[in-house]
């Protein structure tokens, strides 16, 4: 077998290891169970709420959406947490002392970081089908649309996490450049309530970003094609979807390994000292 | 052999007929306009152990990422195995193995399955010559770990996880071997052993080690040869026994007469001795020459630099100073 072949079956095999890993420990699933437990308690309050003209709940719209932004929020972050504490934490510079080791790594960081959203999706979306019956009113071509918005949406989110936390030269920048440009897309791409409130003018803005794409795709995987009129064009866009969400993984796609490629070269056992000395700094 | 303040006579270790491991001539490093390097030059025979001693600042990190690969240079030629580290490939990488700072990575992971994993990389670099990577079990045997071998990383203590460390630079079978301060806050117990392990393993497998420290005591343990380098220089090159030796003239001499005490210091030893019983005959009582350890040399070395003073009773030594 030749060594990239070779690298990249051993990048999987770490992906997996390390999600394996993160799946042990006594706070391993408490970040996915508390985010399900406190938006599905918020919805809960909401599901005698319905939308005008239908006979939906406010939560059963709003849970596809949060399902969205979860994709589009957790992969983001956690790409970027990855690359920025591991670049800290030598990680990646033990990779790198390996034949191939930098491409295994981020094949590695590639397997693990879709998975622990896949996974935070599921903390959510199963309750919530038992809870909020009209979900999963679109059918059998209803969960085959929501495999390809959720594929789309990782694509076009992680590249970009693992570009800032390269960027990032703290691993805490991540966190908190996440919760702001996060809290605000959210806030304007109609997640927890149809963008069709929002004034008119942030509506562009709002289609730029994978946020709204992501909650209108995984509307029209899990609502009935009746709740198509709630949205703005009065249709769920799939074609639209799939472009912009396509568009944000192609630049994604092209841009990170350049990223990634730069930030690797950079780093030695001087540089991850350094760092380490940083981080002693912020601690003490 | 150039010329210049760099110039230095190239290392001549057992079996010097092969092309030396490592070789760098005039090697510079220039931040800005401060110069860590100051053009150096230096080989390393194959099989030889040679350490890079030098007070902190001295530029031997720099050489050593240099010579990883892992830093550019400002200007000089470098060839490690044969290939210039800064375009080499990853054939190349797989020749070379690095014990690392120790940090935090890889936390999660138990003993066996990060050494496994790691050495799946070598895999591809089999061949008849030498069978990569190590067995990882054997590994753990060697570096004394058996027993944590299903720990996780993040609960070995700190010599067990410099003995890992080792046992991860070591896994694919190196021709090359970097370490680059590897006792740094070791308890002398964990010292001596993560010491005698370098030993074992130069000795057996003949692999080449270039071994970065500012702990004199390391250096002279492990090391055939050391070189003292100071801010970006060489300062002194030999054999533990030949930099003390070549510096026996700073020998301090002590006696006493008619009760009182007298110390000393001589390039000159025996003759200042001969003088003094030529001239006090059987009145010197309590005669005591003590040559310098390789500690006051060294410091004596790195002082004279520091104070801005040049040596002059380093004889032999291929000085590199302006």
């Amino acid at each position: 077998m030749n060594p990239t072949m070779s690298a990249t079956r051993i990048g999987i095999d770490r992906g997996w290891t390390e999600f394996r890993q993160s799946l042990t420990g006594p706070d391993a699933y408490s970040f996915h169970v508390l985010l399900a437990v406190v938006i599905l308690i918020v919805l809960w309050f909401q599901r005698h709420h319905s939308l005008p003209g239908t006979s939906l709940s406010l939560a059963t719209v709003a849970l596809p959406g949060v399902i969205g932004m979860l994709v589009a929020f957790n992969t983001t972050l956690s790409a970027a947490l990855v690359v920025a504490t591991e670049r800290e934490d030598g990680t990646l510079l033990r990779m790198k002392a390996a034949p191939h080791g930098a491409t295994a790594y981020v094949i590695g960081a590639s397997v693990r970081v879709p998975l622990a959203t896949v996974l935070g999706i599921l903390f959510i979306l199963i309750p919530g089908l038992i809870l909020f019956p009209h979900l999963s009113g679109a059918g059998l071509g209803g969960w085959a649309t929501l495999v390809w918005v959720l594929v789309l949406g990782l694509l076009a989110t992680m590249p970009f996490g693992m570009i800032v936390g390269a960027l990032a030269k703290d691993p805490r920048t991540p966190t908190q450049a996440a919760g702001l440009v996060g809290a605000v897309l959210i806030a304007i791409s109609g997640i927890f309530y149809p963008i069709s409130g929002m004034p008119g003018w942030l509506h562009p803005v709002a289609e730029v970003f994978p946020y709204y794409w992501l909650g209108l795709g995984m509307r029209s995987a899990l609502l009935p094609g009746s709740a198509a009129h709630l949205e703005l064009t009065g249709s769920w866009q799939h074609p639209a979807t799939a472009g912009v969400l396509g568009a944000w993984a192609v630049v994604g796609l092209l841009l990170a390994p350049t990223v990634l490629r730069r930030m690797t070269r950079r780093e030695s056992g001087s540089s991850v000292e350094a760092s380490r000395q940083r981080a002693a700094q912020r601690v003490g | 052999m150039t010329s210049g303040k760099g110039s230095l006579v190239l290392a001549r270790s057992p079996g010097s007929d092969d092309a030396p491991a490592i070789s760098v001539q005039d090697l510079r490093m220039r931040y800005g306009d401060r110069d860590v390097l100051d053009g150096i030059t230096f080989a390393v025979g194959s099989g030889e152990v040679l350490a890079l001693l030098g007070p902190n600042g001295a530029g031997k990190s720099t050489t050593i990422e240099i010579l990883e690969g892992f830093r550019q240079r400002s200007a000089g030629e470098v060839s490690v195995l044969g290939v210039d580290p800064a375009g080499a490939g990853e054939s190349w990488r797989s020749d070379i193995g690095i014990v690392l700072q120790s940090w935090r990575d890889h936390g999660r992971w138990r003993v066996r399955d990060l050494l496994r994993h790691l050495g799946r990389f070598y895999v591809p670099f089999d061949d008849r010559e030498r069978t990569r990577p190590r067995d990882a079990d054997e590994l753990i045997e060697l570096v004394g770990l058996t027993e944590h071998r299903d720990a996780r990383i993040s609960t070995l203590s700190g010599g067990e996880r410099r003995r890992l460390d080792l046992a991860i630079g070591i896994i694919g079978r190196p021709r090359i071997l970097f370490l680059d301060e590897p006792t740094a806050g070791l308890d002398p117990v964990a010292r001596r052993g993560f010491h005698d392990l370098v030993h074992d393993l130069a000795d057996l497998e003949e692999t080449t080690v270039l071994l970065a420290t500012h702990d004199l005591d390391e250096a002279e343990k492990i090391a055939d040869r050391i070189l003292i380098l100071d801010r970006g220089a060489i300062r002194a090159e030999g054999s533990p026994d030949q930099l003390v030796r070549q510096v026996a003239g700073r020998a301090e001499v002590r006696w006493s007469r008619a009760g009182e005490r007298f110390v000393h210091p001589s390039s000159d030893a025996t003759g200042f001795v001969r003088d003094l019983f030529r001239q006090y005959g059987e009145g010197i009582a309590d005669l005591e020459v003590r040559r310098s350890s390789l500690e006051e040399t060294y410091m004596a070395i790195v002082a004279a630099r520091e104070s801005g003073l040049t040596l002059t009773t380093i004889g032999d030594f291929e000085e590199a100073t302006p």
